[in-house]
């Protein structure tokens, strides 16, 4: 944490823990028979429950999206540019909750709990959950908090797809979807990806099947690989070329295998930071998630018929460089919208950053974000 | 409001659904929204005016008609499709009308008219292109690609068989005037066509 709090943080937050007693059956037919919930809350609820907004996360996100834990953090939470007093999420105006989906590893009930079942850890026999099952473990919460219907669900990439989901599962909870560099569904690409990601966890003799906890290890360099071939995916050519160049660490080349280029010791580090902080099991889960995610599926592959249920406004946003989830793959979901006679609103935002730029403050993005929310805070004070 | 938009807005009927060419920073969708309770989306490139648009909550959709065309909306989706003071900037105007036509029952479009007297004029006395309110550029920095005059348009709908409903004459602040009438070719600055199959 900075020595002084700029006026623009939401400032020393604290996570809560919510049990749910009731059984959650899931798509893939399993059921919890219960689960926690870790959740954070920004600003204040207003009397009729209607300024409340719903942050989701990607693929490696949690509950921590703004403010700061304590003193001695480093950073605040993954989406502090955007949820704070003025910022587009402005919690001057909203209530904002922000959580951890399950399956996750930061508290949320995940491979790391114990199966009240069993009375052991869950490890790989925790059930794969779909953005659907998220979105009703959500739908929950919202009960849980006294929220009939969401100001706005909001999400970039993974959580773009929950702000989805949100629309065609509960059309009537929310006002407003906003998803950003996300897309309707992945392409061969983007799976192919994810299981180079998968293999590198599998594939590591640590991993043993999952059950690494029973082993007393963790399959750390399978973690570290997956995350530095993601990592590499969420960032352009031209942002690393900025970045790193091709720069050496030292000036000689030595010939050998070591992390001598900047980009390399880079990715390494990255990779080495995520797997000391990161639940392998949790990775799987959450990039089959992703691979899953196709709501046409179920309506002919006709993503303008499975919208047509939606009653939400939608706000749309890409990035120019963004090769993980490109702009075609927002205007193929925008393009459905339209068919379906969705309100719809879409900007290609103009950023070096690739993927990741949906978390970095660049002005237009910030002004288009800012314009939009600002129209839902209208709505809800009016 | 614009006058034009003024004109514009007594040509549709309340609960339509309609489509905005460069639609701007939304004035006119926002008004029919309002007063009309029409539906619909805009189009624009200016990251400003798509800012705005969404400000207001007008349903703004960042697209290119020159590269990325209008294959996004379904054949007769809307019930009007308009364009106003941008048909002059896109690459294929003719191509653009068809395509408005395929999207919308009926069409409304303004332009620039070429032949106004005043340009006519610029041209024979400084022997150069014309510049006025209405085009306020150099040759060489304008948007405005594909000038045409009121008779170049109606010769255009004649041989593609659109069908001209309304046709108003106005000045450079979208007045009417009554001489605009009498010779629109030579007296008319901008033309607002309502126009169908």
């Amino acid at each position: 944490m900075p020595d002084s709090l700029p006026p623009d943080s939401v400032g020393l937050v604290e996570p809560q823990t919510l049990h749910f007693p009731e059984p959650l059956t899931l798509a893939c037919g399993q059921t919890l028979p219960e689960y926690d919930l870790v959740v954070e809350t920004y600003g204040e609820l207003n009397a009729d429950a209607s300024n409340a907004v719903l942050i989701c996360h990607a693929l490696s996100g949690h509950h921590h999206a703004a403010g700061y834990h304590s003193s001695d953090e480093r950073k605040p939470g993954w989406w502090d540019s955007c949820i704070g007093p003025g910022k587009p999420i402005d919690t001057d105006r909203f209530f904002v909750v922000s959580l951890n989906n399950l399956g996750g590893c930061h508290g949320s009930t995940g491979p790391n709990s114990t199966n009240p079942e069993t009375g052991r850890c869950y490890g790989p026999d925790f059930p794969v959950v779909t953005v659907r099952d998220w979105v009703d473990s959500q739908a929950r919460l919202a009960d849980r908090l006294g929220i009939q219907q969401w100001a706005a669900v909001v999400g970039g990439s993974l959580g773009g797809m929950q702000a989805l989901q949100w629309s065609l599962s509960y059309p009537d909870r929310l006002r407003h979807a906003v998803a950003i560099a996300s897309t309707p569904r992945l392409t061969a690409q983007n799976i192919a990806f994810n299981e180079v990601a998968r293999k590198a966890i599998t594939s590591d003799p640590d991993f043993h099947e999952g059950r690494y906890a029973d082993h007393d290890t963790t399959p750390r360099r399978g973690l570290m690989l997956a995350r530095m071939v993601g990592h590499i995916t969420y960032l352009s050519d031209a942002s690393m070329g900025e970045k790193f160049g091709r720069e050496l660490r030292e000036e000689a080349q030595k010939f050998g295998y070591d992390a001598e280029f900047q980009v390399e010791s880079y990715l390494r580090y990255q990779g080495e930071r995520f797997s000391e902080t990161f639940d392998a099991n949790t990775y799987l889960l959450m990039t089959r998630a992703l691979d899953y995610f196709d709501p046409a599926r179920e309506f002919d592959n006709d993503l303008a018929k499975a919208l047509q249920h939606a009653r939400c406004q939608f706000l749309v946003l890409s990035f120019s460089t963004d090769w993980r989830f490109t702009p075609e793959r927002s205007e193929e979901l925008v393009k459905a919208m339209i068919a379906a006679r969705c309100r719809v609103s879409y900007a290609e935002i103009d950023a070096p950053w690739g993927h990741d730029a949906f978390l970095i403050p660049t002005p237009r993005y910030m002004d288009t974000f800012t314009a939009y929310m600002d129209r839902v805070a209208r709505e809800v004070s009016a | 409001m614009r006058a034009d938009l003024e004109i514009i807005e007594k040509w549709i009927q309340p609960e339509s659904h309609v489509l905005d060419l460069g639609c701007g920073d939304g004035t006119l969708l926002d008004y029919l929204q309002r007063e009309k309770n029409a539906s619909g989306f805009g189009l624009e490139i200016n990251p400003d005016h798509i800012t705005t648009c969404m400000g207001r909550g007008v349903s703004v959709i960042e697209q290119d008609l020159d590269n990325q065309g209008l294959g996004n909306f379904q054949d007769q989706s809307f019930d009007v499709v308009l364009m106003t003071q941008a048909l002059q900037a896109v690459r294929r105007p003719d191509v653009v009308l068809d395509e408005m036509l395929r999207l919308g029952r009926e069409c409304i479009v303004t332009f620039p008219n070429f032949a106004y007297w005043r340009l006519r004029w610029y041209l024979m006395r400084r022997g150069r292109m014309p510049e006025s309110e209405t085009l306020p550029y150099k040759w060489y920095n304008t948007p405005n690609i594909h000038l045409c005059t009121f008779n170049d348009f109606e010769t255009l709908c004649y041989r593609k068989n659109i069908r001209i409903l309304n046709r108003t004459v106005v000045d450079s602040e979208h007045r009417y005037r009554w001489f605009n009438r009498l010779w629109p070719n030579m007296l008319g600055q901008i033309a607002i066509y309502r126009i169908t199959r």
